[in-house]
């Protein structure tokens, strides 16, 4: 009888040395992609931080670091990502939960088992065509509806994105719904309660932490969506909360300058590095908390 | 007299939620129904509007101020290089990284940290890769606003799909397989080359396929670094009639690709470049939809092939 893997061990062991050197490579590759971009927002954004009085950030109330006399108020870039953000949640919250809840504790399996990866298509579609959606269909929508609404609107652009993230609170949700033992929904079954009553009561407190990290999820998400709020939301920042006005989003002021000619150190490159670790640091809060959640989830199963 | 009332008040309770419970389910898949919808009508309102523009001639020809003239020639052809490189450079470190962390890696705070910073870069905006390489690739490397930088863009920008679809992919292959290869003596990288990897195929086929349709579709990052709207040439070929026959120099071409030739058109007025937006878009939506499908397919194939 003779072993598979007999023949010479040394030879084995070295290329097991090798592979592992090669595979280790692969393993920090991810690490080097964060500290590229860390290391990039920061060198390339500080001459603007150091040359911006901090304070202007927070007091301006305008958004025109390219104007001859600038203006640093990021609020305004803020609350153009703030409203569509909003405008998208409440689409994609309740909708979303309400899918989770119909699909886990409703639906037939095999009925779930196809409509689960449909829904999970309306995150593949490009955001491209998304803003082609939102600007050139959905806009001339709401305003037969409502006439005074201008062609870049927040509103629009925020519906849209609503629809897109659906599939993050939908899949995460479902996921972690799913995931509550039977034993406590027979409990609360045997104690009289019906579907709807054992899935408000039972199973979404029950993967409340879960959900909740699909939340935070899609919150990052919207927050860092750019084509959709670029060609939709309008790219001139404004400071309103108004989701029926056009402003431009973090995101999107990063799309307006690049579009235009951007040689390197000049103000409007430092300005769009600047917003860029901004962003950064929002969606690094976000994704970080839904990770905790997420972790916290699995443990308490 | 008291126990037959309170009785008849449980049952007409009961019947209660049993149609509340009747409701829910209606509207559940009225909802269900209502968003597959909005998926449905983005697909027919692109073929209505873009369907008449396409023909050979928006396939074969270059961008034009005159719409009627104009098409996707440079975008598809871009579109296909930047593949090119974003899968040859995302695949293999992809796998390797999925590999290493499933198979290799201790458990530490290390191995922590490295889990912990993917799950983080999945969620950063794709707009940020692009910061990344306007500064890194464009500038620090000097590769200029080429097709290498784009690619190599949209590359780190697919890794983490990459990464996870391996690890998960490796994860349901039980102990057992391991454990008989290490008890024949093979080493891990046996284990892993003769089983591991033939038998996760399936699902790592499928994560690449997510991965190469997202990068696609994606047109933030390329945007920021700076790829041009307007492009009426195509990169130099890879194949040469004279030797040395392969060339490298479409790397470092000036692009464009469908989703940004898409853009430049939305944003310009007038419905004849419209009806040329939603005719790009109806290609991107029937690649990225059908590439999608596909991974779909195979994931339920691969599911159904397993028998441990």
């Amino acid at each position: 009888m003779s072993f598979p893997y007999e023949s010479s061990r040394r030879l084995d062991k070295a290329i097991e040395r090798v592979m592992v050197g090669i595979l280790r490579v692969g393993g920090w590759a991810s690490v080097l992609v964060t500290f590229g971009i860390v290391i990039t927002l920061v060198t390339e954004s500080w001459p603007f931080f150091k040359a911006v009085p901090f304070g202007r950030l927070f007091t301006d109330r305008m958004w025109t670091p390219l104007f001859l006399e600038p203006q640093y108020g990021i609020g305004a870039l803020l609350a153009g990502t703030l409203v569509t953000t909003g405008v998208a949640l409440c689409v994609a919250i309740p909708l979303g939960t309400l899918l989770a809840i119909y699909l886990s504790e409703f639906a037939e399996p095999r009925f779930r088992e196809v409509v689960k990866p449909m829904l999970e298509l309306l995150s593949a579609v490009p955001t491209v065509v998304y803003g082609y959606f939102a600007l050139l269909t959905l806009t001339p929508i709401l305003q037969k509806i409502y006439p005074d609404l201008p062609q870049f609107s927040m509103l629009s652009a925020g519906l849209i994105m609503g629809i897109m993230i659906i599939p993050y609170v939908t899949s995460l949700g479902e996921d972690s719904m799913r995931s509550v033992p039977m034993l406590l929904r027979e409990g609360a079954f045997a104690l009289g309660d019906g579907k709807l009553g054992v899935a408000l009561r039972v199973v979404f407190p029950g993967a409340f932490s879960g959900l909740a990290s699909a939340y935070v999820l899609a919150i990052s998400r919207a927050v860092g969506e750019t084509m959709i709020v670029a060609i939709a939301a309008g790219l001139q920042p404004r400071f309103t909360l108004n989701p029926l006005e056009s402003a431009a989003t973090v995101t999107a002021f990063i799309v307006q300058v690049s579009l235009g000619d951007l040689p390197h150190g000049s103000i409007g490159y430092q300005s769009i590095f600047a917003a860029g670790a901004v962003l950064f640091l929002m969606t690094l809060g976000f994704n970080l908390a839904g990770h905790i959640l997420r972790r916290r989830f699995h443990r308490a199963c | 007299m008291l126990a037959s009332q309170n009785l008849r008040k449980q049952e007409a309770r009961a019947s209660r939620r049993r149609s509340i419970d009747r409701w829910f389910g209606r509207i559940g898949f009225l909802v269900t129904l209502g968003t597959l919808g909005v998926l449905a009508i983005l697909l027919l309102n692109l073929a209505a509007n873009g369907l008449t523009r396409i023909d050979w001639q928006f396939l074969l020809s270059f961008p034009s101020r005159r719409a009627a003239e104009a098409g996707i020639l440079s975008a598809w052809v871009g579109t296909i290089l930047l593949m090119m490189v974003t899968a040859s450079v995302a695949v293999p470190l992809g796998v390797a990284a999925g590999i290493y962390l499933e198979e290799y890696a201790p458990k530490n705070k290390w191995t922590d940290f490295v889990e912990i910073n993917i799950s983080n870069l999945a969620g950063v905006p794709s707009i940020l890769y692009g910061l990344m390489a306007l500064g890194l690739f464009v500038y620090q490397f000097r590769f200029g606003q080429s097709i290498l930088a784009g690619g190599l863009a949209l590359a780190c920008l697919v890794l983490p799909i990459v990464i996870v679809a391996t690890r998960e992919a490796l994860r349901t292959i039980p102990a057992s397989i391991r454990e008989g290869a290490f008890a024949l003596g093979a080493t891990r990288w046996q284990a892993v080359w003769h089983h591991l990897l033939p038998y996760s195929t399936g699902g790592i086929a499928t994560g690449v396929i997510l991965a190469m349709s997202r990068a696609i579709g994606e047109s933030a990052p390329l945007i920021t670094i700076g790829a041009l709207t307007f492009i009426a040439f195509l990169p130099p070929a890879p194949i040469l009639a004279h030797a040395p026959f392969i060339s490298f120099d479409w790397l470092f071409s000036p692009f464009t690709a469908l989703p940004i030739q898409m853009f430049n058109w939305v944003s310009r007025p007038g419905e004849e470049f419209q009806s040329n937006a939603a005719a790009a878009g109806l290609f991107l939506m029937l690649i990225t939809l059908s590439m999608n499908g596909a991974a779909i397919l195979l994931r339920r194939h691969a599911q159904r092939n397993i028998k441990w």
